[in-house]
């Protein structure tokens, strides 16, 4: 009897934590995508109900946002900064990880841990000098200055990752191909990179997400509308002077936010792991 | 005899392999050395170099000014307002999101239905560019229309003429400030936490359950010391995020009313950017340095520990 009682608590207790901790993560969002459909006149009426259409719903704010702002020019800028920053970053890390997984005799585990610990150094520590660097390469104001800068931070946290993956594919695999006759690079190229994909698929988003969600480097390198990113575009320039495009600016919001968290989410759990190995290792 | 026969070409292999890995190695390491060393080791170096000179985003030239930015930064009353939202921010959020992300963890841990969808649901402050998540919140607590003081006077907390300016009190400022943060943590510490989680073997609980071990036993002497590494690991890490972050403060308050919001972060961005003065930008950046070595250190004390077994 007291059992059942107690258990009854315990699940009561459980769907309260995960009705409370639901609504406190996606109510913004769902506050955003309301206001998406939302008339100006009903929306700035402090006697209306919020969360109700006191006016039919109207597609002019997703209008205004694709017709009326650069949004479009700032997804493609994100796409072409993301694939760039993805392209230099494999290039450096498969290398780099497969040579510390494999190649390195003792000092390996050592300067895999250096180089993870330099995905700790933050954006705010190094803006300012390298707000110097980008314009002595006269990159100011282009959004090239971030396909350079990117890659220093997904380098690290990639190499790290594909360290881990590497080290998992069995050494013998290689070894037998190389006794046939195939260098070391060729038994990487045939034998570890098509076993590794999984590894090889977390990086590349990874890199694409990070490059995407990236905020401080943006802001500080670019100025003019038509070189930003969407992360920067959305909350700097869908303000003209004090009045803020509430509609738009939630509809640019959630267009960039809802496929970015999903391939996000769904590769999240190896992004976790790979820092709590980073922390515990 | 034959063994060894079949083992002898393995073996001319490796001791070639080997030669030729000395080379490889360290060729194949070089353009991510290069590039870490270029672009984090370099700037790191310029940031020292820059907060000693009196450089400005116009000025082609440098002289050399002692410490005489350091000591301007600790002079301004802002920079000390800086200083002390910094560290209040990053000590009431981190322990905010660590015993909720506690809770948080445990109830994901549990079996039931829809969990993916809520899984997801959860995740999405963290996996959201946060510049935008951020900018949902501004609408939220806007001045006149904020839909936070709407749901407060519906339910009778606030009474019906009441229109609490979130962002422009500063209390409620750092409130707004914590709050919005702390949603975009929590998934991040409950989800490292769930990892700690689910590597306790259920058979440890099951046999403290079976010995007559109460659940608060339970959970203070299995489950607390058992999550405690873990835990390290997510305040390590929470500390960084939180401590240097800019993004937030920027678009929220951009450091208003007053000045009285900025975090050290912000105000960096707002002296070195914003007005120019690179020299002391990078000097009020540096104040972040110390704490971020303490979590380095943190972060190898714990991965030896993990090494030793312990």
């Amino acid at each position: 009897m007291s059992r059942t009682f107690s258990k009854a608590i315990g699940r009561s207790g459980l769907y309260l934590s995960i009705a409370g901790f639901t609504f406190f993560a996606a109510f913004p969002f769902a506050w955003m995508a309301i206001t998406v459909f939302k008339r100006i006149l009903d929306l700035y009426n402090i006697h209306n109900n919020p969360f109700l259409f006191n006016l039919p719903p109207t597609m002019e704010n997703i209008r205004l946002l694709f017709g009326e702002t650069l949004f479009t020019r700032w997804l493609a800028n994100t796409a072409f900064v993301g694939a760039f920053v993805v392209l230099i970053t494999l290039l450096a890390a498969v290398p780099a990880g497969y040579s510390l997984a494999r190649l390195a005799r003792g000092w390996g585990q050592k300067f895999g841990i250096g180089i993870f610990l330099t995905y700790l150094v933050p954006p705010s520590l190094l803006f300012i000098p390298l707000a110097r660097v980008v314009s002595a390469l006269h990159l100011q104001d282009r959004f090239w200055a971030l396909i350079l800068v990117y890659p220093s931070f997904t380098i690290p946290f990639c190499t790290w990752l594909l360290m881990g993956f590497f080290k998992s594919v069995p050494a013998e695999l290689e070894e037998a191909a190389m006794v046939d006759g195939c260098s070391r690079l060729g038994a990487l190229r045939r034998i570890v990179l098509p076993i590794s994909i999984a590894g090889l698929l977390t990086v590349v988003i990874f890199a694409f997400t990070l490059s995407i969600q990236e905020f401080v480097y943006a802001l500080t390198f670019i100025s003019p509308s038509a070189q930003k990113t969407v992360s920067v575009g959305v909350p700097t320039d869908l303000i003209r002077g004090d009045v803020y495009y509430w509609g738009a600016l939630m509809a640019g919001a959630l267009v960039a936010t809802i496929p970015v968290a999903f391939l996000y989410s769904l590769f999240l759990d190896r992004f976790i792991s790979g820092l709590t190995a980073g922390a515990f290792r | 005899m034959e063994e060894g026969a079949i083992r002898e070409p393995w073996r001319a292999v490796a001791r070639h392999r080997l030669r030729g890995d000395r080379l490889l190695g360290p060729l194949m390491l070089a353009p991510a050395i290069l590039y870490i060393v270029a672009l984090v080791g370099f700037p790191l170096l310029l940031a020292i170099y820059l907060s000693f000179s009196n450089a400005t985003t116009g000025s082609q030239t440098l002289n050399y000014v002692g410490l005489t930015n350091f000591a301007r930064a600790l002079d301004s009353t802002i920079f000390r307002a800086a200083l002390t939202n910094t560290f209040v921010f990053t000590l009431v959020s981190e322990i905010l999101v660590i015993v909720l992300g506690n809770v948080l963890a445990l109830t994901l841990q549990q079996k039931f239905r829809g969990r993916p969808v809520v899984r997801f649901l959860i995740l999405m402050p963290w996996a959201a560019p946060f510049a935008l998540g951020a900018i949902g919140w501004k609408w939220m607590f806007d001045s006149l229309y904020s839909v936070v003081n709407w749901m407060l006077r519906a339910i009778h907390i606030l009474g019906p003429h009441d229109f609490p300016q979130w962002l422009g009190v500063t209390k409620l400022a750092m409130a707004a400030i914590i709050t919005v943060h702390v949603w975009r943590m929590l998934p991040f510490s409950a989800i490292v936490i769930l990892a700690g989680l689910s590597a306790i073997p259920q058979e440890v609980l099951d046999a403290a359950a079976v010995d007559g071990a109460s659940f608060p036993q339970r959970f203070w002497h299995i489950l607390v010391p058992m999550l405690l590494p873990i835990t390290t690991v997510a305040v390590l890490f929470g500390t960084v995020f939180t401590f240097t972050d800019l993004s937030l403060v920027y678009i929220l308050t951009a450091g208003g009313p007053f000045n009285s919001t900025h975090v050290l972060s912000s105000w960096a961005f707002q002296v070195g950017i914003i007005a120019g003065d690179l020299a002391q930008g990078a000097a009020i950046a540096l104040f972040l340095l110390p704490v971020l070595l303490v979590v380095a250190i943190g972060m190898l004390r714990t991965a030896s520990r993990a090494e030793a077994g312990v």
